[in-house]
């Protein structure tokens, strides 16, 4: 099978019971993602799937043939870190630094979660989606840190998010389109 | 061979026991980078997915293993049926060595072998087998298909139908029972008397990466990559286990993804993995699921703790009480040190801090983060909040009336000791004065009040080495065993390099986690900054000397900065002081100065909630702590630390609990679904204070322990604050919902 990740095209042949972390850390040598849990419970292995964060530890590499997958390798490398990536450095958003590409991936599809205008639980007014601490503590949820660095994540990505100007956190005007299925039942 | 190496060798040693006090330091040197907020050397390599793991090493013909579980909880294994598992594709082997197997993880600093012996299961998920498959797939559902046949026996899985059967444990940090005064006639005749019993339940570390080995035999040594904070020891605990010298293991721990005690011993996938690759000849992986990490690694015990405070009509205790049962399972020897900081917190004459152990057939208990004052702080600092309430004072002012002028039972001075001024700076800084009488404080539907608790830490010195490279081309290559495991090393340890040997900081290499380099304290019981630091700093100061030689010049009047020594009116690049690459290895070792002080670090707690006095959640809603620690290495990776305990503190003191089925023995909630542990939104931007102290007595850098600092007494800061809110007081932590609810007035 053929696989995208990170704009490189792998060859791998993939047992059917094989996750897409798995693939990634066991066959493709791409160990940045990790496995924390292995249950879709600690978000460690966060994945952007076609720009959207995914835990990858609950999707088989099988379904992902035609997909845009990026991990932490893709966002940035150690000579050149995409801003999310150095702002968890300055912020010290990590401790062991074992769930941290995956809370840095799951930050940058929140952003853009946030940019087309998805309302969270903590959302007041479903219009007006606006990027307050109470917003980025619950929708970086998903990603545990048992090293605790959690104000630290806040605000990293609250600088970076002000880094991309008021425009890149500010609400596209919401269509039917771009919600996902839960969020057009709630809304 | 250079002048310097002829004169004192090309390695040499710089060794200190920790005998007298050491007043200077040259920390307090001219290229000002030690305690700055520095960003983590290693940081870059951790952001961008490069720092690898235990786990995340290549090997040439690497296979997967999977162990396999006991599913009961006290008997004998009879068989175990691997026929379909070995006619699955994939499945290279199912391996049973009953013999050499751990049952659980060996126990932090412990230099034997973990108790072995796996056929007579003492625990339900007791790691019995291997299973060893070509692809990680292939030998999880080996696994799952192997079939064991076993004869039960009579267990024990219920702490409270053994409470009479505590015995007295042997004496380890502090000792099982000790007594001063008599108690007993002091607490009668006390006009204020404190009698209330808290518990808390079995925790789990939950580091976030779950403990994995790859082994790998080559030319009759073991190298095994591995997630541990202690690698010399568990250097010899796996050789003991394996049957081989010392010399014949090596394990490789550059990067470990969490700790918090867990990884302090060797886990029983380190075992497993070094069995299947031996009898394979080839490299084996084995990686626990999250599962087999709640149930088959180490758990904090639960504790009952009662606690009785006597004392005058002002507040001033005259009797101190705090006894403790706790549990672990019949062959273990480790007891959890609930009261090791209720020897020394307060004054008093007449007091007594008794453990009793039960033996229970569940996971085993060992350390986990602050073992001691993370739940025996919480017990006493919220029996203080209810002591104050008894009394109409402030919990701080009873506090200061009952601050010691000496440690009260060995009658030492302190090294030095700002607890009083941590609780009045983080009072201020809080504001405190607004707090308002219990359950008062009512807006729509939520109740709010604030909370407040003393932290303290015994600080402990253990013996470290640590060998730093000045190279001909200006740079300091630092080895040791020591290992990151989030706490900061690598950056303080380069830091405390730079300082003392006046490089620029990316000047400085440091290696770490290699069980070839000189041996480290290791990560383990807050010592490792204060132990691993100081055998780095001795090795500068040897590399100091050698150069002030070298210059024809005193040590004293000699100043480096930015790679040059500067004496006398000359300035020389160090470089042009060595003509090849000068070693010297620092070795610290505890001494006479640990008998004469007693040496602890110290801080504050405050929190302040919210409690929904309809549903009775709770929210934190602010938290602050102001710590003293000696000298602060690093402000940045230090407040982390601080960030760390206090988010632990709320995790024990609101959902942390991990529940033994009593009728199996079964952890039920294995796995993070149902272990909770804080996340994002539970814990709010968290305050951290640090007051400026040297501790002269207690290593040649003055810094002190501050990782499980944080986590002593935050809980009862926590539940200090629900109690203001609410006015309930609930002493069986966690302090969940149901149990507010059902002492909240109904008409709330």
């Amino acid at each position: 099978m053929r696989f995208t990740i990170n704009q490189k095209t792998y060859e791998a042949d993939v047992d059917v019971r094989t996750s897409l972390l798995d693939l990634c850390r066991e066959h493709l040598g791409l160990t940045g993602s990790k496995k924390g849990c292995d249950h879709g419970q600690c978000g460690a292995c966060t994945m952007l799937v076609n720009g959207r964060r995914i835990n990858a530890c609950l999707s088989l590499a099988v379904m992902h043939q035609d997909d845009e997958i990026v991990t932490i390798e893709g966002l940035g490398t150690v000579e050149d870190l995409h801003p999310m990536q150095a702002a968890f450095v300055s912020h010290d958003g990590y401790q062991c630094g074992y769930c941290t590409p995956g809370q840095i991936c799951s930050a940058v599809g929140m952003l853009d979660e946030v940019k087309k205008g998805w309302a969270s639980h903590v959302t007041g007014d479903l219009d007006q989606v606006s990027l307050t601490d109470a917003e980025i503590s619950e929708r970086m949820s998903g990603n545990i840190c048992r090293c605790a660095a959690y104000p630290n994540i806040v605000d990293a990505i609250r600088e970076v998010a002000g880094q991309w100007g008021e425009q890149a956190i500010k609400p596209a005007p919401r269509s039917a389109a771009e919600q996902p299925a839960q969020e057009k039942v709630s809304a | 061979m250079s002048i310097i190496g002829k004169l004192f060798g090309s390695d040499d040693t710089n060794a200190l026991v920790m005998d007298e006090p050491r007043p200077t330091s040259f920390l307090d040197g001219a290229q000002d980078v030690i305690g700055k907020p520095i960003n983590r050397v290693e940081g870059p390599l951790k952001v961008a997915g490069r720092a690898p793991y235990a786990a995340e090493y290549p090997a040439e013909r690497l296979v997967y293993g999977v162990l396999v579980r006991a599913t009961f909880g006290r008997g004998k294994l009879t068989k175990v049926d691997d026929t379909a598992a070995r006619a699955l594709p994939g499945v290279i082997d199912v391996i049973t060595d009953y013999d050499t197997f751990i049952r659980s993880p060996g126990q932090g600093g412990a230099t034997d072998a973990p108790p072995q012996g796996v056929q007579d299961v003492q625990y339900f998920g007791e790691p019995i087998a291997v299973v060893v498959g070509e692809t990680f797939e292939a030998a999880r559902d080996g696994a799952a298909a192997v079939r064991l046949e076993y004869e039960e026996a009579d267990a024990n899985f219920v702490f409270a139908a053994h409470k009479d059967q505590g015995k007295e444990p042997k004496k380890d940090q502090i000792p099982g029972h000790s007594k001063q005064g008599n108690f007993e006639k002091a607490f009668n005749d006390a006009p204020v008397q404190l009698d209330v019993t808290y518990t808390t339940p079995s925790q789990n570390s939950t580091a976030m990466e779950p403990h994995a080995s790859i082994a790998e035999w080559r030319d009759g040594t073991l190298i095994l990559h591995g997630a541990y904070q202690m690698v010399a020891s568990d250097q010899q605990q796996l050789a003991k286990a394996l049957g081989v010298s010392a010399d014949k293991v090596r394990i490789i721990a550059r990067y470990v993804g969490g700790g918090f005690g867990s990884k302090l011993g060797i886990a029983p996938e380190s075992v497993a993995a070094a069995v299947a690759a031996k009898k394979l000849g080839r490299p084996v992986k084995i990686v626990l699921a999250r599962q087999q990490v709640y149930e088959a690694t180490v758990r904090r015990s639960n504790t009952e703790q009662r606690i009785r405070l006597g004392t005058d009509a002002n507040g001033k205790i005259d009797a101190l009480s705090h006894n403790s049962l706790i549990a672990n399972t019949p062959y273990e020897q480790y007891w959890e040190p609930v009261g090791v900081g209720t020897h020394f917190i307060y004054g008093g004459e007449n007091r007594e801090v008794n453990h009793d152990l039960i033996p229970m057939n569940l996971t085993a208990a060992g350390s986990m983060r602050a073992p001691g004052e993370a739940v025996g702080m919480m017990g006493l600092e919220c029996a203080m909040d209810e002591l104050a309430e008894k009394l109409g004072l402030d919990p701080i002012e009873l506090r200061r009336r009952n601050e010691p002028a000496q440690e009260p039972e060995k009658q030492i001075p302190f090294s030095s000791r700002q607890m009083i001024p941590a609780l009045e700076q983080g009072a201020q800084l809080f504001g405190w004065s607004q707090r308002k009488k219990a359950g008062t404080d009512r807006r729509g539907e939520w109740l709010y009040g604030m909370g407040v608790a003393a932290a303290v830490r015994s600080n402990q010195l253990q013996k470290s080495a640590a060998k730093v490279t000045l190279t001909t081309d200006g740079r300091a290559i630092v080895d040791t065993d020591m290992t990151d495991i989030g706490t900061g090393t690598y950056t303080i340890l380069a830091q405390i390099t730079a300082e003392t040997l006046g490089l620029p900081l990316d000047k400085v290499v440091v290696h770490l986690g290699d069980g070839k380099a000189p041996a480290s304290s290791g990560s383990g019981g807050s010592w490792g900054a204060g132990s691993s630091g100081s055998s780095v700093y001795l090795a500068c100061e040897g590399i100091r000397e050698r150069l002030a030689k070298s210059m024809g010049v005193s040590v004293e009047e000699m100043t480096l900065k930015d790679g040059r020594a500067i004496a006398q009116n000359r300035a020389v690049p160090v470089t042009e002081l060595i003509e090849e690459n000068l070693s010297v290895t620092g070795q610290i070792e505890p001494g006479k100065q640990e008998k004469k002080f007693h040496q602890a670090s110290y801080g504050a707690h405050f929190c302040a909630v919210k409690v929904n006095a309809v549903t009775g959640e709770v929210r934190v809603e602010r938290m602050l702590g102001v710590f003293s620690a000696g000298r602060i290495l690093n402000e940045k990776t230090a407040r982390s630390q601080c960030l760390g305990g206090m988010t632990f503190g709320i995790g024990a003191a609101l959902t942390e609990e991990l529940i033994h089925d009593e009728r199996s023995g079964k952890v039920v909630n294995r796995d993070m679904a149902e272990y909770h542990v804080p996340v994002n939104a539970d814990v709010p931007q968290l305050e951290v204070h640090f007051l400026s102290e040297r501790d002269i007595h207690a290593n040649p850098i003055h810094a002190k322990g501050i990782g499980e600092l944080g986590i002593s007494g935050a809980g009862a800061a926590v539940a200090n604050a629900i109690y203001n809110a609410t006015g309930v007081r609930v002493r069986d932590f966690p302090i969940t919902c149901d149990k507010i609810i059902e002492q909240l007035p109904f008409d709330a």
